[in-house]
């Protein structure tokens, strides 16, 4: 018996070992990364000149579109290995973009920092508050950043400074189906150019059966996740933003808001052209393909899976003007982080300048469907063919020059979750524009109150 | 105590150490962690304590006390629902027929997907017009809503996706529970002339009690639990309408990064599973022949 309990005590003292050695080897590559510098630097020291010294990157990056993304990073940092061998990049594949927040969150809190990473372009003032961001606006030429497209660059600013790069970016476009509105006497060739048009030609897209039940919608705009993105469209046409370029103001009950509110209900609830209630942001792309909406308000993300999948011709134009044309920037930007030494924030600069060039920017935009950074990417051969072949991707980069900032603030997520919460009581028609908008104002003035000292 | 009773005890707690650990690790340090925390406003990098003024705070929150009444009514539906169904499916497919074992595949056959892909699939049965559901009411005459896009609708319709697929996981167990009842009671209802409803609501019902105490535990936290399916079709919306008080809690920690917040919230969370659990075990317990 004794013999017994003993080798059971020691088999299971065995197990927990092995369950210790597991969870130790789960854990994530930063402490590797970490370990690895550590040596280096242990054993870099005089001999070895410091180009020789090899420096480990751990590069954080999301997947949100469709596509084989994370092979096309691989393949980047392999690239960049080649390039420059002193220097691995390894890419750490974290889940969505807010997944991959919530990782590089924790592991900035836990002193574990990232050295690099793909995050939300609109996270910068949650990554300032808890200090993780390097600030890169010495560390590059100011010609470097011109090189931007300025709607792109406004989203990487707080103020003066700059805090990132633009990376996969993103706008809203006007997508439309060619063979609606041939068989509604329009021509397919002219998209609606202002709102009034919009308005008229989803009036005639419409189209309702013998009972007078809707087979078609004239148009579709989502309101499930980013109806704030979408407002903030209509209200740059109108003529305002919504947001200051410091993170500290919001400006949601402005006539112009107002205005913009208005019309996005109109057309649901007053104008039926438009589904009424909140349309599902994933839904809206099936709703386009398959032919049940003739119009819809989307992100140029989905150019690609709307180019694969529809069965028959589409165009994509400017969002219809108001006042003027207009639409928010979305996306992702690179961000290097503080907590690490100086090495490796040089060798993420030049991962960064790397990732940045015009040929990888073209190619970058032609596997993924973001849009292009920098005027230079579509200067090149890459791109210039691929625009000749499908002029829809040019769209987007022709309406870069009446882009704006996306709505970007301390407290970023609550700020966003209010708004979007009073848009949809406004759709529903539970609130008037007026409530939604003054609500959406108050409540967002008690958050920011306390960063306006 | 004698001297073997020691033993025997040390050599349990030796067996158990390993899983005591893990639970105090995974378990037990987080639960004291968040208390602590719910005691702290904690918005990033301030940190600072200020009692109870964020429990205070927190149930004068509408958006809390929308969420708390959604996961409320939720659990209320879904829980009696799919025990009832999950009962009467295994009552079904015990009988010794044709074809029982794959209707039991059927009907275990959501349990096996994942949450994700369940959702995915809802998705789709719920989109407006073109999806199965309005094409199915079409074959009707009937015009079919806005589902997932108004709020009166969307609870519901979350909650006919819960039962779908949580009946057929209750299902096994009430299985493997009417297995284990005794042949004998049935064979003598059989000779007193009972009729086959009165059989299940004289024997099978109280003799499978156990289980459905089991059952209703799992239910219950399991309607408590189960939110990923709000991350790929509503994100908690219409205007909150959908919303339940874990993804609440994530969104709080996660995108608003208020982890004081997110702490009072999960200490609430904590003390509504566990006043069930007392609820369940405490009072039905005592009422149950084992």
């Amino acid at each position: 018996m004794k013999k017994l309990s003993f080798l059971l005590i020691a088999f299971v003292l065995i197990l927990s070992a092995c369950g210790g050695g597991t969870s130790n080897n789960g854990g994530s590559g930063v402490n590797r990364a970490a370990s690895t510098q550590n040596t280096s630097e242990a054993s870099g020291g005089t001999e070895n000149p410091p180009a020789e010294e090899p420096v480990e990157l751990s590069f954080y990056f999301p997947v949100a579109v469709g596509g084989p993304i994370t092979s096309f990073i691989d393949k980047l940092a392999a690239d960049f290995h080649t390039e420059n061998p002193s220097i691995t990049i390894k890419p750490v594949y974290a889940g969505s973009y807010q997944d991959t927040m919530t990782k590089v969150v924790t592991a900035v809190q836990g002193g574990n920092s990232p050295d690099l990473a793909v995050l939300l372009s609109t996270e910068l003032y949650s990554l300032l508050e808890i200090n993780a961001l390097e600030e890169l606006t010495t560390r590059f030429e100011p010609v470097y950043f011109d090189g931007f497209y300025e709607a792109f660059m406004s989203n990487t600013k707080a103020g003066d400074q700059v805090w990132s790069v633009p990376f996969q970016r993103s706008t809203i476009v006007l997508y439309y189906n060619k063979d609606k509105f041939k068989a509604a006497n329009l021509d397919p060739e002219q998209a609606p150019a202002n709102w009034d048009e919009l308005r008229d030609y989803a009036q005639k897209l419409t189209v309702k059966d013998g009972s007078g039940k809707v087979t078609q919608w004239g148009l579709e705009i989502p309101s499930t996740g980013y109806q704030y993105w979408m407002l903030q469209a209509l209200a740059l046409q109108t003529g305002t933003n919504i947001v200051s370029n410091d993170g500290k103001e919001v400006y949601l009950n402005k006539p112009e808001v107002k205005e913009a509110l208005q019309f996005y209900v109109d057309l649901g609830r007053k104008d039926k052209v438009m589904p009424e209630g909140v349309l599902e942001w994933a839904t809206v792309p099936s709703d386009f393909i398959s032919g049940k909406t003739a119009m819809m308000f989307h992100t140029t993300g989905n150019l690609s899976k709307v180019k694969a999948d529809a069965s028959f011709d589409f165009g994509v134009a400017y969002l219809p003007a108001n006042k003027t044309y207009g639409s928010p920037t979305g996306g992702g930007n690179l961000y290097v982080f503080k907590d690490i030494p100086e090495e490796r924030k040089q060798a993420a600069l030049k991962f960064i300048e790397f990732l940045t060039q015009p040929e990888r920017v073209a190619q970058w935009s032609i596997d993924t469907g973001y849009v292009g950074t920098t005027p230079a990417a579509y200067e090149t051969e890459l791109l210039k063919k691929y625009v000749a072949d499908f002029p829809q991707a040019a769209v987007a980069r022709d309406q870069m020059e009446y882009a704006s900032s996306e709505l970007s603030t301390y407290q970023n997520g609550q700020i966003t979750k209010l708004f979007n919460d009073n848009i949809q009581a406004a759709l529903l028609g539970n609130m008037t524009v007026e409530e939604a908008l003054d609500q959406s104002q108050q409540q967002a003035d008690e958050i920011l109150q306390k960063y306006r000292k | 105590m004698t001297k073997q009773m020691l033993k025997d005890n040390l050599l349990a707690y030796a067996l158990l150490f390993p899983s005591l650990a893990f639970l105090a690790i995974f378990t037990f340090y987080p639960i004291i962690k968040v208390l602590d925390w719910s005691f702290y406003e904690s918005v990033m990098s301030v940190k600072r304590f200020v009692g109870v003024d964020l429990y205070q705070q927190v149930f004068q929150d509408e958006v809390f006390l929308k969420v708390l009444r959604n996961n409320l009514l939720l659990a209320a539906v879904t829980v009696p629902i799919s025990i009832l169904l999950a009962m009467y499916m295994a009552v079904w497919v015990n009988d010794k027929m044709r074809g029982t074992s794959l209707i039991r595949a059927a009907f275990f056959y959501p349990t096996l997907l994942p949450m994700i892909a369940i959702a995915n699939i809802w998705l789709f049965i719920y989109t407006p017009d073109y999806g199965l559901l309005d094409k199915f009411l079409g074959c009707f005459g009937l015009e079919g809503q806005s589902w997932l896009g108004d709020p009166k609708w969307v609870l519901i319709s979350m909650m006919v996706m819960l039962i779908w697929k949580e009946a057929g996981y209750f299902m096994i167990f009430y299985l493997a529970g009417l297995q284990a009842l005794p042949k004998e009671v049935y064979e003598a209802a059989a000779l007193d002339g009972a009729k086959p409803f009165q059989r299940f609501r004289k024997l099978t019902f109280p003799l499978v009690m156990p289980t459905t105490l089991f059952v209703l535990i799992i239910a219950t936290t399991n309607s408590f639990k189960l939110v990923d399916h709000l991350y790929i079709m509503t994100k908690g919306g219409p205007n909150n309408a959908s919303n339940l008080l874990l993804y609440h809690i994530y969104e709080t920690a996660f995108s608003f990064w208020d982890m004081g917040n997110a702490s009072v919230l999960t200490v609430i969370l904590l003390v509504i599973l566990l006043a069930f659990s007392i609820i369940y075990y405490g009072v039905l317990d005592k009422r149950i022949h084992y």
